[in-house]
């Protein structure tokens, strides 16, 4: 009897739910048919079927160089935002020390800071010490932007393990750093690597500060797509974005996975 | 384990732990308020008190994860105060298991051997030995996920005592596990404790879980030690009315101590009950002091409100009181009375004692020998 009545409104739900998720994703999936159209042109919706711009990422050196920049840039900052977030994380939940929730809070202060603000900051440093346009001062810079995400991830698994596990590794004869390395690292290890990818997603993707640290002779991906885009618009930035799109949606997915395998209690 | 072949318990002329004079303040809150406590090798002693009361804070020191204020922690004669805890060589069980749950029982209780550089074969040789020591052979494999509550506690006591630490120490193991299982854990533990010779300290809030397993029991009240003995002597000797209230079941008639001779007299308005020598040279009070004098329940007789209930041999006190309420229990019956002064009254009786039967409202009077009742001071007197 209610159903009759009902039966409309969760349509509409259904309906409403749909056109948010099309406005969210539609945007940023429209690349993808994009890339493969036949013609010259950056249209949507593309005219025929052809992989030739995939072909032209691939052996065009601009975008290729791109490609292996953003890959050095992305995995050396996953690494050592991974090894500082996590050293972090752990004196900011275990530690007890004067000024701490200062501390905390500069460490993860990138995530409120404008980005630009960054960025300018950043160039104007780093031309001093003339590592502009370098692997080593993009990296230092994602790193900055990417320690937040690590030390977020890595403080949730952190206060949920139960502290009496790492007293007891202790009473049972192991040094502090015994005890991190078997007890306490095995137990956040799924927090640790879901920040890390964290960490490298948010390398892979950073355009702005790039912009500002990267040269003509070393670009990342998204740079030389910014660059291109301005001069000519041709569908091969359509086909590296969505590359771009796969590589960063792949990662996540991975998180999700690695987040599932929690310690058991 | 090539450097130290000691043997439990194997140094019998020192004590295996001595706190004294321990304490730790919280801020200005006193936790624990000078101990002082020898545990002699080998033995099996409980820290009981109410939650709050210092016994967890106590152990916590002992094990080096909290560091005390002041006075000193020295175990098998040495001063371990300022010892990290992975160096101290003392088994500890928690409450909560705390196995680690990315190890299997096996790994868990190898985890002590490892981190004391001992060779892979004795090392199996030994998690087996202790396997089957707490019963559990078969089971190492399994992570501690897989296991019920009973047995992760075994687990735990096994990694406890696999690397026969110079002390063990077991903060309310059994907590959490159900009624039935609790006491049969209790007797194991105590049975393999003694099978090792290992010396224990064990923490509980179940007076109970204290009488069963302990050699001896130290009251712990307000961060301190308010009575320390054996099981009969908190129950037949208690030093204050804390421990008279906190043991077993207790009544307790408050007054004033005269003293007259050996002996005295507790007074309470138009009562007067004799306190015996013994009992009166324990107390060692003054004359006129708030005093109370505790009978245990078993102790009492009911008799007829006319009977003087004065045998011929012995010395006996005397009081009025009100049937209120009789209760079955299994063997025992329990009697609960009133005073005409309002106090609460419990008397306890094998059944088939040829008692006449009381029935709620009777008015009876109680008796009990002067050698029976234990005279304490009254703080709130």
């Amino acid at each position: 009897m209610t159903d009759s009545w009902r039966q409309p409104r969760r349509l509409l739900l259904l309906a409403l739910g749909a056109l948010t998720v099309f406005f969210l994703m539609a945007p940023t999936l429209v690349v993808v048919p994009m890339s493969i159209t036949a013609s010259n042109a950056l249209t949507f919706p593309p005219e025929g079927f052809s992989i030739r711009w995939y072909e032209k990422m691939l052996t065009d050196p601009q975008w290729s160089n791109g490609f292996v920049h953003s890959a050095q840039v992305a995995s050396l900052t996953a690494v050592l935002a991974t090894v500082l977030g996590t050293l972090a994380a752990l004196g900011t939940v275990r530690g007890r020390f004067p000024g701490k929730s200062a501390v905390n809070a500069l460490v993860l202060s990138p995530l409120i800071v404008p980005v630009i603000i960054i960025a300018i900051g950043m160039f104007s440093l780093f031309v001093r010490y003339k590592i502009t346009g370098s692997i080593l001062g993009l990296v230092l810079a994602h790193t900055a932007l990417a320690v937040p995400f690590v030390v977020i991830n890595v403080a949730t698994s952190l206060r949920t393990i139960d502290r009496n596990l790492e007293l007891a590794a202790m009473n049972l004869g192991a040094d502090p750093l015994r005890t991190f390395r078997r007890v306490t690292l095995p137990l956040i290890l799924p927090g640790v690597l879901a920040g890390g990818l964290f960490a490298f997603i948010t390398s892979w993707d950073e355009v702005v500060v790039s912009i500002f640290l990267t040269s003509a002779r070393f670009r990342t991906l998204p740079v030389e797509m910014w660059e291109q885009v301005r001069q000519v618009v041709d569908p091969t930035v359509a086909a590296v974005a969505t590359t771009l799109l796969a590589v960063t949606t792949s990662l996540l997915l991975l998180v999700l996975v690695v987040r599932r395998q929690a310690p058991a209690r | 384990m090539s450097g130290r072949s000691r043997p439990w318990g194997a140094v019998p002329d020192r004590p295996a732990l001595a706190l004294r004079n321990l304490s730790k303040r919280f801020g200005d809150v006193p936790a624990v308020d000078g101990v002082d406590l020898e545990v002699r090798q080998g033995e099996f002693i409980t820290l009981l008190g109410p939650s709050g009361s210092g016994k967890t804070t106590t152990l916590r020191m002992i094990a080096g994860f909290t560091l005390q204020s002041g006075g000193t922690i020295e175990i098998d004669g040495v001063d371990m105060g300022h010892v990290p805890p992975y160096r101290r060589d003392v088994g500890m069980v928690f409450q909560n298991y705390a196995l680690f749950p990315h190890m299997t029982a096996a790994e868990n209780i190898a985890f002590p051997l490892q981190m004391r550089r001992v060779g892979r074969p004795e090392i199996r040789r030994r998690v087996a030995d202790a396997l089957a020591l707490v019963k559990l052979e078969g089971l190492g494999e399994r992570y501690p996920r897989q296991l019920s509550g009973g047995q992760q506690q075994r687990i735990a006591f096994a990694r406890a005592v696999v690397f026969n630490p110079r002390l063990l120490l077991m903060d309310e193991p059994l907590g959490a596990l159900d009624k039935k299982l609790r006491e049969a854990l209790q007797l194991e533990v105590m049975h393999i404790s003694r099978q090792l010779g290992a010396t224990v300290v064990y923490v509980t809030h179940d007076q109970d879980e204290a009488l069963v397993m302990s050699d001896r029991i130290a009251i712990f009240s307000k961060g301190r030690i308010e009575q320390l003995g054996t099981g009969e002597d908190l129950y037949d000797r208690p030093a204050s009315l804390f421990v008279a209230d906190f043991i077993g079941e207790s009544n307790i008639l408050r007054g004033r101590f005269e003293p007259a001779g050996d002996g005295g007299w507790l007074v309470r308005g138009p009562w007067r009950w004799q306190v015996g020598a013994a009992a009166a040279a324990r107390a060692s009070l003054g004359g006129g002091a708030a005093a109370a004098l505790v009978v245990r329940p078993e102790r009492l007789r009911i008799v007829g409100a006319d009977d003087t209930g004065a045998g011929p041999a012995v010395v006996v006190n005397a009081v009025e009181a009100t049937v209120r309420d009789v209760l079955y229990l299994g063997s025992m019956r329990k009697f609960e009375l009133v005073l005409p002064d309002g106090t609460a009254a419990v008397v306890r009786q094998q059944r088939g004692g040829g008692a006449h039967e009381r029935r709620p409202g009777d008015q009876v009077r109680l008796t009990w020998a002067v050698d029976d009742g234990v005279l304490v001071a009254d703080p709130h007197g």
